[in-house]
């Protein structure tokens, strides 16, 4: 019987006829066969209703515009997680014309479930058993034909990562979609649900004689990875060896490879942009080179550190290693609300902010999730390096400016675990998810998978970003150079500065630092530039002039203060990309300044109150 | 017993959940990773500090629970 109601799938697209849904547990290679089945164009895109962006793509079967939607990777389609909730609403708020239900052929005797669920709301389905290869390795043994015959379901066995059984796979979901006439949606998805409850017997004489599980003590060459890898005693030292690596590698390949990005759109700007704007007025063109373009570029400079990242990420994540980083940071990171997930992201924010907010997505629950991008902006990037690097060797005599930097780093990490343990009371930042996690058999994710996702991100990074950092920039731009022909401290962003003195005075903070804070920003290694442009010297002779004017716990509170103040430009835009939520965005704007303003007070006042003030 | 019991190694079957704490959600997720009475599990090793156990349900799903969890999985000793 049938729960659906025919309803059209036009209100949300233009120019489709057809819509289907993939719909599968995590870990089962969805989003694989996902790009198999649309030959990899897919677009991230946002749904009404929806609190997630889900990939689509369009591809044309039978003449015919057909709407792929990769749904979100749920274990259970009445559960409690966000991303179950997602799903329910997008069956209830959209319609489709048939359900793609993807398992993990390995596990076919407990994701049975999920199968038998979706068929109980009468759309039509097919269903792909993944991982046939991986199966078939462990030694679970399966009648495709006879399980399809005793469910009335096709059931086509693939392997999605070497595309075996694919062509088959795909010309059954065709046939299918050219015979479902009528889209539906299942209003009150749960009540369906709740109708047709799936005892654990069903599912055992569905399986009986045409499934066969493994013994259940059979070792396969992941328990013999997982006997090194989650050793009780050696396990948290390999987890750290390893983070230093991908640290290493963020730091020496990915940081340095802004250089040639920015070699390229300097040469942009001088040979092409420059003489076509020359006929413009002056305004125009420092509107465009100093604004809009500085802001295109900073976003360009960023997208070979995103690939890295994502390289990185997904080699973690593919291999199945991230989830146990999960298993192994548990007792530490379950006490402050957050995952072990959260503290590899946490140790990559170091190298920069911005693909680590957008590396929180293999979170999938949105509290915890919010909590991990609140706290990121913590961690010391190395834009901000280069800022303590400059400030501490002025305020500094000798080496002590190393011990400073080093306290700067401990902060970071204090403040940023601190934080989290106290928000994560709040109902706002609490995960409704159980702690149970899958931890996948090691994989290793092929070379094409890799790359096919760093595409996708970058693509995103620039298309979602754009926006964001020209008008960033433009505005930063507007209030540097505004009221016209003023310098320094009479812009309008050292009139702002003058404002906000009297709150930055008790910290110790001069008005031209301010500013540079305020300046800074849009991208913090351009506080130092803002700082000679506004003491109007340069670089060697302001860190003299610093020197002789600052205070040691001046200089030491100024850079207490730039390192939690506020996420850059680009990070800001990267959690409002990921949060969707502006509501949200401001929190991350105001909860890093208010600490930064206490912190820095505390120090400041405390400092200087002791006897042997500096 | 419940499975924060069971030591290292030792396979039970899964008697059931308690939905006290978490409520359905629960029962729900646990059943979905395979957790349902009869199911054998096995203990394979427990994290460092009072961190998640590494749970094998049936012979090929592998799971990573937290203790305050496992305190709510009830399970009988085979044999």
């Amino acid at each position: 019987m049938s729960h659906c109601q025919p309803a059209t799938v036009q209100p949300s697209r233009v120019g489709v006829q057809k819509r289907i849904a993939l719909l599968g547990q995590p870990n089962t290679g969805k989003s694989t066969f996902f790009n198999r089945l649309t030959q990899s164009n897919a677009a991230i895109a946002n749904w009404p209703g929806l609190t997630v962006d889900l990939f689509q793509a369009r591809v044309q079967w039978s003449g015919e515009t057909v709407e792929v939607v990769d749904l979100p990777g749920i274990y259970d389609l009445n559960g409690f997680s966000d991303d179950e909730q997602v799903v329910r609403r997008f069956l209830e708020t959209y319609a489709v014309n048939a359900v793609v239900v993807v398992l993990n052929a390995t596990q076919i005797d407990r994701q049975m479930r999920l199968l038998l669920q979706v068929k109980s709301l009468g759309i039509p389905t097919v269903a792909v058993l993944n991982l046939a290869d991986e199966a078939k390795r462990y030694g679970v043994q399966y009648d495709a034909q006879a399980l399809s015959d005793r469910l009335g379901i096709p059931i086509q066995p693939i392997s999605a990562k070497y595309g075996t059984g694919c062509q088959r796979a795909i010309a059954t979901i065709t046939h299918t979609v050219e015979h479902s006439a009528e889209a539906v949606t299942v209003p009150h998805l749960n009540a369906v649900l709740a109708a047709h409850p799936i005892p654990e017997a069903e599912i055992e004489t569905l399986l009986r004689g045409v499934v066969q599980m493994p013994s259940l003590t059979a070792r396969t060459i992941t328990h013999t990875i997982d006997g090194v890898m989650l050793h009780p005693l050696f396990g948290l030292p390999i987890f750290f060896a390893s983070m230093f690596g991908v640290f290493w590698l963020i730091w020496t390949v990915g940081l340095p490879s802004a250089d040639p990005v920015d070699a390229v759109t300097g040469w942009f700007q001088t040979a092409i942009l420059e003489p076509v704007l020359s006929v413009a007025p002056q305004l125009v063109q420092d509107l465009v080179l100093n604004g809009i373009w500085a802001g295109f570029a900073a976003l360009l400079s960023f997208v070979p550190l995103v690939a890295i990242f994502f390289v990185v990420m997904g080699l973690l994540e593919g291999s199945g290693y991230l989830s146990r980083a999960a298993y192994l940071m548990d007792a530490l990171m379950g006490r402050l609300g957050l995952d072990g997930r959260a503290f590899v992201l946490q140790m990559m924010g170091f190298g920069c902010n911005v693909p680590a907010i957008m590396g929180t997505r293999v979170m999938r629950s949105r509290g915890m999730r919010l909590l991990s991008m609140l706290v990121i902006p913590f961690s010391l990037c190395s834009a901000r390096l280069q800022v303590f690097v400059f400030i501490l060797a002025a305020v500094f005599p000798n080496r002590q400016g190393a011990i400073a930097l080093f306290c700067l780093y401990v902060m970071s990490f204090v403040s940023a675990f601190t934080l989290a343990a106290l928000l994560s009371r709040f109902d706002y930042f609490q995960s409704r998810d159980p702690f149970v996690l899958e931890l996948p058999p090691y994989r290793l994710p092929t070379i094409q998978q890799v790359l096919l996702r760093v595409w996708g991100e970058m693509k995103e990074f620039v298309t979602r970003l754009s926006i964001f950092m020209v008008i960033g920039s433009s505005l930063i731009w507007f209030l540097t150079s505004f009221p016209q022909g003023s310098t320094g401290l009479d812009t309008f962003a050292g009139q702002l500065g003058g404002l906000f003195q009297p709150l930055m005075e008790p910290l110790g903070i001069n008005p031209f630092l301010t500013v540079s804070l305020i300046i800074g920003f849009v991208a913090k290694e351009v506080q130092i530039a803002a700082l000679t442009v506004l003491y109007g010297l340069n670089n060697h002779a302001m860190a003299v002039e610093l020197g002789q004017t600052l205070t040691t716990a001046q200089g030491l509170s100024y850079c207490l203060f730039s390192l939690l103040y506020i996420p850059c430009l680009t990070t800001l835009g990267a959690i409002w990309s990921e949060s969707k939520s502006w509501r949200y965005t401001a929190i991350a704007v105001i909860v890093p300044l208010v600490t930064a303003w206490l912190l820095s007070f505390l120090f400041y006042q405390g400092i200087t109150r002791l006897p042997w003030a500096v | 017993m419940t499975l924060l019991e069971l030591s290292v190694g030792q396979i039970a079957l899964v008697d059931g959940i308690s939905d006290s704490v978490h409520g359905p959600g629960l029962v729900s997720r646990l059943a979905a990773m395979g957790i349902v009475p009869n199911k054998p599990i096995q203990l394979l090793r427990k994290a460092a500090l009072g961190g998640p156990l590494h749970l094998r349900i049936g012979s090929t799903t592998e799971i990573a629970m937290r203790r305050s969890e496992a305190r709510l999985v009830r399970i009988n000793m085979e044999g």
